[in-house]
């Protein structure tokens, strides 16, 4: 019989598809957990050569595992089953703005940071604002549906997407979507394979929504004396008529490890502070500025910091920016978290996240996207140290169910991959989970397209240590 | 120790867990854009180490890898959570060199390079005399005509032009190795001279002590010092840059002087990094402290002394190619901005990413030819668009690389690439 490697080299050329062991090792992980040697890896550079890997994927049964650059935080990339890693983000950058209809479209490979510059040329914007957005494929954004803090205004990635030109698992090119911002035609199987983390089809283009670029931005920054109060900021914000841009929360632990990592004057007696943004027409800004700033003395904020320039906004952006860094100098394995919850349901997630802290003695620092009830808990701990990393599985599986219980979800913006997978059937039920296997067993009949990731396998649980 | 053990603790296994694979590295590595693969970016290769730690691939497979990488260290100015590369890479490349066996010919090469060239302010010496001789006699000319150069097997031909003409023995042995300021003396400080530098930029030398003469400084230049070790730590060969840091440590008196002011950016850098080649709490580990708190660029030293007026305009437009090791490593970068602006006449044009490495690398030039046009080209690409008259440089890899990438283009008659000392010189500088 031959041999599939055989066969993509055929399909291809000879240098598309690396085989080489320290090549596979490079693409056995991503940003999350786990490491899983591919046994091929096929760098593609058009929707012809897509199809043709799936075609012979078909034929000769083998997994395929779309990849974007590997930042991941849930394991969307990792072939988890060997196989062939379908790498995507050598695909010549096309970025296409069409001003006249405020759309772009774009390749798989474009970085969204790049598409939100080359919108800014025409006075628009592309809203999702990932922090990996300077590094990330728009592919990937797509596939895993990302957020990022302006999501509080202005939505996530599905919010954005028109249409898609896809590959199906089954090798066949076709569109979903359009042009258009009313769009009623059939399903909207656009909607259904943004999010879909790359197990029913493989995005080969997009045709993405601009809005314009808000005129100005103003930045404030608010210290609490205790977590409850910042919660309560952030409801009485949103209830007052005001949508701000960004809400960002952090705790005490991350104010200080930012302190300690690299002194940004933050207030370290603070037990939280909110990093609020707001934009829009200089004038609406400075009526919204002056309402918020009223919120916060109301619910007794202990101080409230208005950047007169946006040399000193930056500064207090780039604080915010140094906590992913700073907490990582206090233990060097980082299990970033997602769950979500209800907006009014922030104070009393944050006191289950302590209580879960106490219970199982780990370490974890509160940030995150506040105004939209996408809190980052994040669990800093030893990946070498299996007693710890336990630990650490307990209570991850606990924060999941406590954000369930809220009313709240499992993931906001991360995805589900392979470490929540085990929780989907708690989130969604018996039926629910079962008729999106139904859909996945409907596109895919052969589960060619990333297998093993939403789904679980027979007794699978969530597993973060190293056998 | 397991022999797992050891090369855990060779490739300093433990500090790859602090990278956590979020890939902010990869928009700034210039082999990740050039060779299109994560193998050869540094979240792969920090990841392949931890791989051979765990004994899941051989050394064999990091060596092209590795040796691929430019050594730039653009990745860790951008690192989130500050692993440090440069120590996990040289591990892996002395375990590599240690591993490996290479061909009589190829360790020859090497020996003769490191042992003995590189290391002798004499041979460099030598060989900026002979490379004057040959200039001067016009067998420069007949041997690019007939080729005869491009025989030599690690591609010194394609650099040749890019050696600037060369003064004589006679000049060489003439230079003082004590200058004292005109006026008021405001410190002292030992001057690097640096191999390469030395041996093919000695005009550049020269211009450095002047300027820092001008500027009210008296300048030393210690007899015995040698190579800074730069090449031979990122050659794996640990055990002689160590013996190379203690000879430069014994040739330097700390106590005469206030700083040690070098001109190549990659020297500066390894002389900052002398304490990583010592064991904690050993006396050459101490030593190598209070000798690396005193290395200065000499553009950190002429803006402190703030000591020069520069009375000639010069009307030039350029572009500035900042040393990655200055900017990465030593973390220098305003100085030499500051300079410029300090001269009438010229115009600044920034590179829309003077991060980028040009590809130069030590001796990557050399060993890694073609990877290393592929990085130029980009370099050039950007250089092209600005259209300067000249591309200021700070170490003398990136000097000649730039002369090649200009030659490249086939731009030699409208740009050349120049140190920032020699610019510096041309603006008239005079005592404030």
């Amino acid at each position: 019989m031959k041999n599939w490697i055989d066969e993509l080299k055929r399909v291809l050329t000879p240098k598309q598809v690396l085989t080489e062991l320290a090549d596979r090792h490079s693409y056995s992980f991503d940003a999350s957990f786990g490491e899983y040697l591919p046994e091929a890896v096929v760098q593609v550079k058009n929707k012809y050569e897509v199809a043709s890997v799936l075609k012979a994927a078909n034929e000769f049964h083998f997994p395929v595992y779309p990849r974007g650059k590997g930042t991941c935080l849930s394991g969307g990339p990792l072939p988890v089953h060997g196989g062939a890693v379908l790498d995507l983000s050598q695909w010549p950058e096309q970025i296409d703005v069409r001003p006249e209809d405020l759309t772009v479209v774009v390749s798989p490979s474009a970085l969204p940071a790049n598409i939100n510059q080359a919108a800014e040329e025409y006075g628009l914007m592309y809203a999702p604002d990932p922090s990996s957005a300077h590094v990330a494929t728009i592919g990937g954004n797509l596939a895993e549906n990302s957020g990022g803090p302006r999501g509080l205004k202005y939505g996530v990635t599905k919010d954005f997407v028109l249409g898609l030109e896809i590959v199906t698992p089954e090798g066949e090119i076709t569109r979903t979507g359009g042009q258009t911002i009313k769009n009623v035609t059939g399903f909207d199987l656009t909607k259904l394979i943004v999010g879909s983390e790359g197990t029913l089809a493989v995005i080969t283009e997009a045709t993405l929504k601009l809005l314009p670029k808000p005129p100005a931005v103003q930045t404030l920054m608010v210290s609490f004396k205790d977590i409850r109060s910042a919660g309560q900021a952030v409801s009485k914000t949103l209830t007052s008529g005001i949508l701000p841009s960004k809400m960002e929360f952090m705790d005490q632990a991350c104010i200080r490890a930012v302190e300690n990592f690299q002194p940004s004057g933050l207030p370290i007696d603070a037990e939280a502070i909110l990093i609020i943004e707001l934009d829009g027409h200089p004038d609406a800004i400075a009526a919204e500025l002056e309402v918020v700033e009223k919120i916060m003395m109301e619910l007794g904020a202990s101080e409230t910091i208005v950047p007169g320039n946006p040399e000193e906004a930056a500064r207090i952006w780039h604080a915010r920016k140094q906590v992913s860094p700073a907490i990582a100098q206090i233990k060097p394995t980082k299990v970033s978290e997602d769950a979500t919850v209800p907006r009014s349901k922030i104070p009393e997630m944050m006191e289950r996240l302590q209580a879960i802290k106490e219970k199982y003695k780990v370490e974890i620092v509160v940030f995150g996207h506040a105004g939209d009830g996408n809190l980052h808990p994040n669990i800093l701990c030893d990946k070498r140290d299996q007693e710890e990393m336990a630990r650490v599985e307990s209570a991850v599986e606990e924060i999941f169910l406590a954000a369930i219980k809220l009313g709240g979800t499992l993931s906001g913006e991360h995805g589900i991959g392979t470490m929540k997978a085990p929780f989907m059937e708690v989130e969604l039920g018996k039926v629910g989970l079962d008729m999106m296997k139904r859909m996945k067993e409907s596109w895919d009949p052969n589960n060619i397209l990333n297998p093993g990731k939403i789904f679980t396998e027979q007794g699978q649980r969530l597993v973060l240590r190293n056998e | 120790m397991s022999d797992l053990e050891a090369l855990r603790k060779q490739v300093n296994y433990d500090q790859t867990f602090d990278c956590v694979q979020c890939g902010y590295c990869l928009p700034v590595c210039p082999t990740y854009e050039t060779m299109k693969r994560e193998t050869h970016s540094p979240r792969g290769r920090i990841n392949l180490v931890k791989m051979a730690g765990e004994g899941k691939i051989k050394i064999a497979d990091l060596k092209e890898p590795i040796e691929k990488c430019l050594g730039c260290m653009a990745c860790t100015t951008i690192c989130p959570t500050n692993v440090q590369y440069g120590r996990i890479l040289e591990g892996a490349k002395e375990a590599i060199e240690q591993h490996e066996v290479k061909s009589g010919f190829q360790r020859k090469t090497e020996q003769f390079l490191f042992d003995r060239v590189f290391p002798s302010s004499r041979w460099m010496g030598t060989l900026g005399n002979a490379a004057w001789l040959y200039q001067k006699s016009g067998m420069r000319k007949l041997a690019q005509v007939t080729y005869l150069t491009s025989a030599s097997p690690l591609n010194v031909s394609r650099f040749e032009k890019a050696v600037p003409d060369q003064p004589g023995p006679l000049e060489r042995s003439l230079r003082k190795h004590r200058v004292r300021p005109d006026y008021k003396l405001r410190m002292t400080v030992a001057f690097f001279t640096g191999c390469v530098m030395d041996g093919v930029f000695f005009d550049t030398n020269q211009n450095t002590m002047e300027l820092l003469r001008l500027s009210g400084a008296e300048v030393v230049v210690p007899r015995n010092q040698t190579c800074c070790g730069a090449l031979h730590s990122h050659a794996g060969k640990s055990s002689s840059a160590e013996e190379l840091a203690i000879r430069n440590m014994e040739a330097f008196d700390l106590e005469e002087i206030d700083y040690i002011v070098n001109n190549a950016g990659g020297c500066g850098a390894k002389m900052t990094e002398y304490p990583h080649l010592f064991e904690r709490g050993t006396y050459w580990h101490e030593q190598a402290k209070d000798f690396s708190e005193k290395v200065r660029d000499i553009s950190e030293v002429l803006v402190e002394l703030d000591g020069l007026e520069f009375t000639e305009p010069v009307e030039l437009t350029i572009t500035y190619q900042p040393s990655c090791h200055m900017t990465h490593v030593q973390r220098v970068s305003e100085p030499p901005l500051l300079l410029l602006n300090q001269v009438r006449g010229l115009k600044l044009r920034p590179l829309k990413r003077p991060d980028f490495c040009c590809g130069s690398a030590g001796i990557y030039n050399l060993v890694n030819y073609d990877e290393s046009m592929k990085i130029l080209d980009v370099k050039m690409d950007d250089v092209k668009e600005k259209r300067p008259d000249a591309v200021i440089t700070t170490n003398p890899g990136c000097l000649i690389q730039m002369r090649v990438g200009i030659e490249r283009t086939g731009l030699e008659k409208k740009m050349e690439a120049m140190h920032l000392v020699d610019l510096l010189m041309e603006a008239g500088p005079v005592p404030k």
